[in-house]
């Protein structure tokens, strides 16, 4: 069986994740920001008694910020959830193995650094997203 | 011995000892089989080794020497095998393997009867013994040795006591039972929940008049309150629950040791998380078994140093910045940093080149590198160099950092913080920019609300530094928005928290105080470690997340640390805590120095020079409404220097005089000093109470009331025809 993908939008670009890593998507949920936090944190939001930490994920690929991101997908980590802000939610995909191939020139510069491969879809391209490398940040600071 | 009938009288800290050693031999029986496998594993070896040495330790201070002398010799194979100077064989692991059993056989007669019993392991001992010196083991186990220690119940008589076993092991464990953290975890968040869920219920109930509904609502309220008191406290307990052994502890091995020690124990009340406890429980106790060891000296060499021959044991915990500190201190001989590098270098844990470049600091975390110790000899207490690494790890382990400072001959101190995850703690909350911020309570002393516009006492500027009056000392200020570099506050009104870190003093301002509350202390992810002005973050009743504050960090960033360039802080701080004279030092155009008594200090003001206007004979200034008349305190002085002459705006001293505000006007405004005018001369040169030494310089000091007396004399009248000083307004 193929692996599935979590897709969403981010300024018009179609990304995917592994589906194992999603734990759940929420709209519209109350940020908390945390002043002196580096851009790409956007913030903490509460997960039924859990504080999240919210990364703005237009930033953190270095897409043009917009207050639309309103969707959180909240991605499993080996320390707890991380709440991922995107534009909007896609479908649950499951291309065949034979379309994934590494990420060509044409996936922009900023992008690479968290995108390894693409998958050639029918109507475009799917940018699978590195978890484990979004997510950290901290490095980033 | 021990001597105890049956299991009622049993000491609780056998029973805790037993429930313990059952499953650190669990782990031990599958380390050795595993180690069997992968002999030359390091890890496993010491993973095995400690596992010993904790039953070893506790069996001595327990007064179990059979049991003690057995482990003490498998210890001692093990160093061998760790230390690489035998190999692990399948021969020696079956020995190690019997010295298990007999543990486990040693420990069920002490479960059941309270005593060792009267089995014989001498010859278990000696096969250990065969191994230590290097010689192979008889391959096979000789029939005795496994029968002793068989423990199956099997057709031996001597086997009984091992068949009432499981009977006597549910005995022991059945006051309590080991729940699984995280499950306690989920619970706390589904009671968090919980909470919010009757928060918002009782609200609509309430809006609704409906007697059965709210009757109803208030019965939730009540359950969910006491549950959500009954899951957090299954988590928090004194720390006394681990310090009650200690003295005990103590007791036993300064006997052994023929030393004197008395332990005091500070803040046993303080309550920590029931993980974090059962964390440091095995790392305190090594501390203090160390510090009793190597730590505190015979009575003897104490007397000889010129100390009591008791010596003094201090245990400290409480609550800091978020974190929970522990400090082993004692007053014995110290530590060495030279001997330290040394030793390391001695024992191969460092080439002579490394150990000439650590710092004194470093040297003394040499004392935490595995195999390392400075026991001249290996006792049975400690000095094998197990103890202090499994310190540090474990207490790594829950994010917790050992600190070591000594000085030789007065003693070393040992400081554990651990932080507060998941503790529960009261904090104040407040906001800043619409953003709530929980502070620890303990950190806070008081709560000041200052109005803007009103006529009370307002934030001031000594130095760029804006300070507030509080009872006449001068606290340094903090604004919560600056350091967070959130927007400047708007509003009239503003609060001062007055807090407490690092034994210091100073005033954060923010918006608005909310209110006082309990909280659960929450991580942050690891997105957000770098920001230790962060102690964590918390859950409010309304489910809106606050940021808890670390205060310590909050004041070291606003740069009130004393070194260097932002000394002065610091000393207006210091100069408030002692007794004495405050005094504002000034100085004069001639380069003299005049101290003015703080507490007349109303404020410090610069004023361009074209402000200045003349009334008569007199200056004034412009200022608050009001006509300021001032004091050239070089003319009281009569130091006519060049004050005329330097450009740029003039300091002035606002000071208030039989409640009517007078600017002196300086060359240079220095200090705020505590001075101890005990060197004093009467040497009179004019306006002023004669002269000290303040700092280290002569220094005249200002008597306020014959400074203004030049001034319109119906200003100063007498007290009762005092005029209010709305009278000179412009």
């Amino acid at each position: 069986m193929a692996d599935q993908f979590c897709t969403f939008l981010l300024d018009g670009h179609l990304f995917g994740i592994p589906v194992q890593d999603v734990q759940e998507v929420l709209r519209h949920q109350e940020i908390r920001p945390v002043p002196l936090a580096v851009p790409e944190i956007r913030g903490l939001l509460n997960l039924r008694g859990q504080i999240v930490t919210t990364i703005d994920l237009r930033t953190r690929l270095g897409l043009p910020a917009t207050e639309e991101s309103a969707v959180n997908v909240i991605v499993r980590t080996p320390d707890g959830p991380v709440s991922l802000l995107v534009d909007r939610i896609g479908d649950v995909l499951e291309p065949a193995e034979s379309t994934f191939e590494p990420a060509p020139d044409t996936v922009p510069r900023h992008l690479r650094e968290l995108v390894k491969r693409v998958c050639k879809l029918a109507d475009g391209l799917m940018l699978v997203l590195d978890t484990e490398l979004a997510v950290d940040v901290e490095d980033a600071a | 011995m021990w001597s105890v009938d049956g299991m009622d009288g049993m000491d609780e800290i056998v029973q805790e000892f037993l429930v313990e050693s059952y499953e650190n031999l669990d782990q031990l029986d599958r380390d050795l089989v595993e180690l069997e496998r992968d002999p030359g594993s390091r890890e496993l070896l010491s993973s095995v080794f400690r596992t010993l040495h904790t039953i070893k330790g506790t069996s001595g201070f327990l007064a179990f020497h059979r049991l003690e002398s057995l482990t003490h010799v498998a210890e001692s194979l093990l160093a061998r095998l760790r230390d690489g100077v035998l190999t692990l064989t399948p021969a020696i692991t079956s020995v190690l393997l019997e010295a298990v059993d007999a543990v486990r056989a040693l420990l069920a007669d002490i479960e059941s009867t309270g005593a060792e019993g009267e089995r014989d392991y001498a010859a278990i001992v000696v096969r250990l013994e065969a191994a230590l010196e290097g010689g192979e083991p008889s391959p096979s186990p000789t029939p005795e040795a496994f029968v002793e220690a068989d423990p199956e119940p099997g057709a031996e008589p001597d086997a009984e006591p091992d068949a009432e076993l499981p009977a006597s092991r549910r005995t022991a464990a059945d006051g309590s039972i080991r729940v699984d953290v995280d499950l306690l975890d989920s619970l706390m968040n589904l009671v968090g929940e919980l909470v919010l869920a009757r928060n918002q219920l009782v609200q609509r109930a309430a809006a609704r008049h409906d007697t059965e509904l709210q009757r109803s609502t208030h019965r939730l309220n009540l359950i969910a309150g006491e549950l959500q008191e009954g899951v957090m406290k299954t988590r928090m307990q004194p720390i006394d629950t681990v310090w009650s052994k200690l003295p005990r502890v103590v007791r036993d091995l300064s006997v052994q040791l023929g030393k004197q020690v008395r332990l005091d124990l500070v803040g046993r009340d303080t309550e920590l998380d029931k993980t974090i406890l059962e964390s440091v429980k095995d790392p305190l106790t090594h501390l203090v078994r160390n510090a009793v060891d190597h730590g505190i000296e015979s009575p003897e060499r104490r007397l000889a140093a010129g100390k009591p021959a008791e010596g003094t044991l201090t245990l400290r915990a409480f609550h800091e910045g978020g974190q929970v500190n522990i400090e082993i201190s004692d007053d014995g001989a110290g530590i060495d940093p030279a001997r330290l590098r040394a030793r390391a270098v001695e024992r191969g844990i460092l080439t002579a080149d490394a150990a000439a470049r650590l710092s004194e600091r470093e040297s003394y975390g040499l004392i935490f590198a595995p195999g390392f110790s400075t026991a001249e000899t290996v006792t049975n207490v400690s000095g094998r160099g197990v103890g202090m690494d499994v310190v540090k790890t474990n207490i790594e382990k829950i994010g917790g950092l050992v600190d070591v400072l000594s000085e030789p001959g007065r003693g070393t101190t040992i400081r554990v913080k651990i932080p507060l995850t998941l503790a529960i703690i009261p904090a104040l909350i407040v906001t800043a920019d619409e953003g709530r911020f929980a502070i620890p309570q303990v950190n806070l002393l008081e709560l000041v609300r200052l109005d803007a516009g009103g006529s009370g006492p307002r934030i001031e500027n000594v130095q760029g530094t804006p300070v507030y009056r509080l009872r006449g000392r001068l606290l340094p200020l903090v604004s919560l928005r600056e350091q967070l570099g959130l927007p400047a506050a708007e509003s009239e009104t503003t609060y001062i928290a007055v807090l407490q870190a690092d034994g210091r003093q100073y005033g954060l301002v923010v918006d608005t105080i909310n209110d006082t509350e309990e909280i659960v202390v929450k991580p942050l992810g690891r997105q957000l470690r770098q920001l230790p002005l962060y102690a964590g973050a918390t859950i409010m009743g309304d489910g809106q997340i606050a940021l808890i504050l670390d205060t310590i960090v909050l004041a070291a960033r606003a740069g009130m640390v004393a070194d260097g360039g932002t000394r002065h802080e610091a000393e207006l701080v210091d100069a408030s805590g002692r007794d004495g004279v405050q005094l504002l030092l000034v100085g004069l155009s001639d380069g003299r120095r005049v101290g003015l008594p703080l507490a007349v200090v109303d404020r410090l003001e610069e004023f361009e020079r074209e402000r200045f206007e003349r009334v008569g004979v007199h200056e004034v200034v412009q200022y608050r409404d009001r006509l300021l008349p001032t004091v050239r305190i070089d003319a009281v002085f009569g130091a006519f220097g060049t004050v005329e002459e330097s450009a740029g705006p003039v300091q002035v001293v606002v000071c208030e005089h039989q409640g009517v505000l007078v600017g002196f006007v300086v060359h240079q405004i220095l200090d705020i000093v505590d001075a101890h005018l005990d060197v004093r001369s009467p040497v009179d040169t004019g306006g002023h109470l004669g002269s000290a030494v303040v700092a280290g310089r002569v220094t005249e000091l200002v008597d306020v009331a014959r400074a203004v007396s030049g001034l319109d004399p119906v200003l100063f009248a007498e007290p009762d025809e005092l005029r209010a000083p709305d009278l000179v307004e412009v």
